[in-house]
């Protein structure tokens, strides 16, 4: 009994994980029906930017997020402003393909500047501190640290969303944009904003990635795909959803790993499948879509 | 100096021409009211006036500059406030967010707050924390005003705000006119309605298939001269 409840209990953190890259594809997509195929180089990217500064700065990697958080922010801006909202506005087509193209070149980008090599985020200590829940099952303080970041981060963005002017301008340029121009919302800063924001919250997620688990230029992808599962299982617009959605895909795959551990990946797709049949809006839609 | 005025603005969609050289004037605290039927180019006019189209610079002067080729959120901050026609609240914010979101970018001081505009109209308090899209027709078109009103707009456009809308609640709307225009914003109505259109406005510019067709002073126009300038028969 005990080796399921751990199970549960790992993938419900590890599901913090998967929500942490979710939640900045669910921003977009919400925001501005932008599907960005880069996604996952983006965390990929991140994680390198934390690597780069630690090790420049002979910082932790907690610090070193935290330093990359406004460069990451300015990033994500001058993205969108210079790039990305050229794409916007003529069909779901030319953002998917400018997305792709940066997923390539970001990858090569990568594989260039620091080869193919898995590199980690070295945090010591804390690594492998873990909390002894039974003589059975612990803990691990890392990924109980990113349920806790994924929570908050889906606590602040939602309180962004739904408290501030701000919050307000992105909802009403994602209902109308046409209308969103009359109240002087300026569209192109606002959806750089939301990029901006976007890349703040994969940098938190950079950051639990790294130091959970090694990485290299080639895994983006991967994670788009898992960052894709909980978004879609959660229901597209609800951020809250998102995070339900990143623990039904974390919890499947460790108790398909407990049955056999070759099928942690499968039972996570299988898992995923099974909601787009039974629910295929999602577990959480949004009622007015 | 006028306020607002065209000088020989044309509009097109593609290859479709929708206004052919209209110059309209409008002084500082005026109301102004562009009938014509359906097709007629009003909505246009508004659109292009509001920057949602664009058009050629020196074709609109608002307040000594030109602003015809202005993106829209800019204009907005200049202070030309648009009711669009249908309404087109935001569906996902509330009530009272709707209005909040109408001064995002322009919260010039001035005669209109949120409480003035819940003062105006009182129906829409008792649904201010209601969603957006379980008002009545009626409802949803005073938020609408609000919504154009609480930047403290110079320039009030209204898009066909008795659309649709059954006669006791569009004469409720024409009655929060007067209060908008003892607040000094000047307006600009286009109405298909040309008795409330009439009542309200001190001058009137008729449009036909996108020309002007009449303009003049209510009183000194007659209804034949009006009919033939709205139908062209």
């Amino acid at each position: 009994m005990t080796v399921w409840a751990d199970a549960l209990i790992q993938g419900i953190l590890l599901g913090g994980l998967y929500a942490l890259f979710a939640a900045g594809l669910s921003l977009i997509f919400g925001i501005m029906r932008l599907v960005n195929l880069a996604h996952g180089d983006l965390i990929v990217l991140a994680a390198f930017v934390i690597l780069t500064l630690a090790a420049w700065l002979g910082l932790d990697p907690f610090a070193a997020a935290i330093a990359a958080l406004p460069i990451m922010f300015a990033a994500g801006f001058a993205l969108q402003y210079l790039l990305l909202n050229r794409t916007l506005g003529r069909g779901l087509l030319p953002p998917l393909l400018i997305t792709f193209g940066l997923s390539i070149i970001i990858e090569n980008g990568l594989l260039e500047l620091f080869s193919a090599d898995s590199e980690r985020l070295h945090a010591g200590a804390i690594e492998t501190a873990s909390i002894m829940l039974s003589s059975e099952i612990s803990i691990g303080v890392v990924p109980l640290l990113t349920l806790g970041s994924a929570i908050a981060v889906i606590f602040v963005l939602n309180f962004i969303f739904y408290r501030t002017a701000l919050g307000r301008a992105f909802r009403a340029t994602a209902d109308d944009l046409e209308i969103a121009q009359l109240m002087g919302i300026d569209h192109p800063r606002i959806f750089s904003v939301a990029m901006g924001l976007c890349f703040v919250v994969v940098t938190i997620a950079a950051l639990y990635l790294g130091m959970r688990a090694n990485f290299d230029p080639t895994i983006g992808p991967g994670r788009l795909l898992y960052a894709f599962e909980a978004v879609i299982i959660g229901g597209l617009g609800s951020l809250w959803g998102t995070l339900a959605g990143g623990i039904i895909l974390g919890v499947a795959q460790t108790v398909g790993a407990q049955i056999n551990p070759e099928w942690q990946i499968l039972s996570g797709h299988v898992a995923f499948l099974a909601v787009l049949i039974l629910k295929p809006r999602g577990l959480f839609p949004r009622a007015a879509d | 100096m006028a306020l607002l005025e065209t000088r020989g603005l044309t509009a097109s969609y593609g290859d479709f021409q929708a206004l052919y050289g209209i110059d309209t004037i409008l002084q500082a605290g005026e109301t102004v009211a562009i009938i014509g039927a359906n097709g007629a180019g009003k909505s246009t006019y508004l659109k292009a006036i509001a920057g949602l189209i664009r058009a050629r610079a020196e074709s609109v002067w608002f307040d000594g500059e030109p602003i015809g080729a202005t993106p829209a959120a800019e204009i907005m901050k200049r202070g030309i406030a648009l009711v669009p026609e249908g309404r087109r609240l935001f569906p996902s914010l509330t009530v009272e967010e709707n209005l909040l979101i109408g001064r995002y970018g322009r919260n010039a001081p001035g005669p209109w707050s949120l409480d003035r505009i819940y003062a105006l109209f009182p129906a829409v308090r008792a649904r201010r924390h209601s969603a957006s899209t379980t008002l009545s027709g009626g409802e949803q078109q005073m938020t609408a005003i609000g919504r154009a009103l609480i930047s403290n707009p110079r320039l009030l456009l209204c898009d066909e705000i008795s659309l649709g809308l059954a006669p006791i609640v569009v004469r409720g709307l024409y009655d929060a006119l007067p209060q908008i225009k003892a607040a000094g914003t000047s307006v600009v109505l286009v109405e298909q309605d040309i008795v409330q259109a009439i009542k309200v406005s001190d001058r009137i510019y008729c449009f036909q298939e996108g020309r002007l067709s009449l303009s003049g002073r209510p009183d000194q126009l007659s209804r034949d001269q009006i009919h033939l300038a709205y139908f062209g028969i």
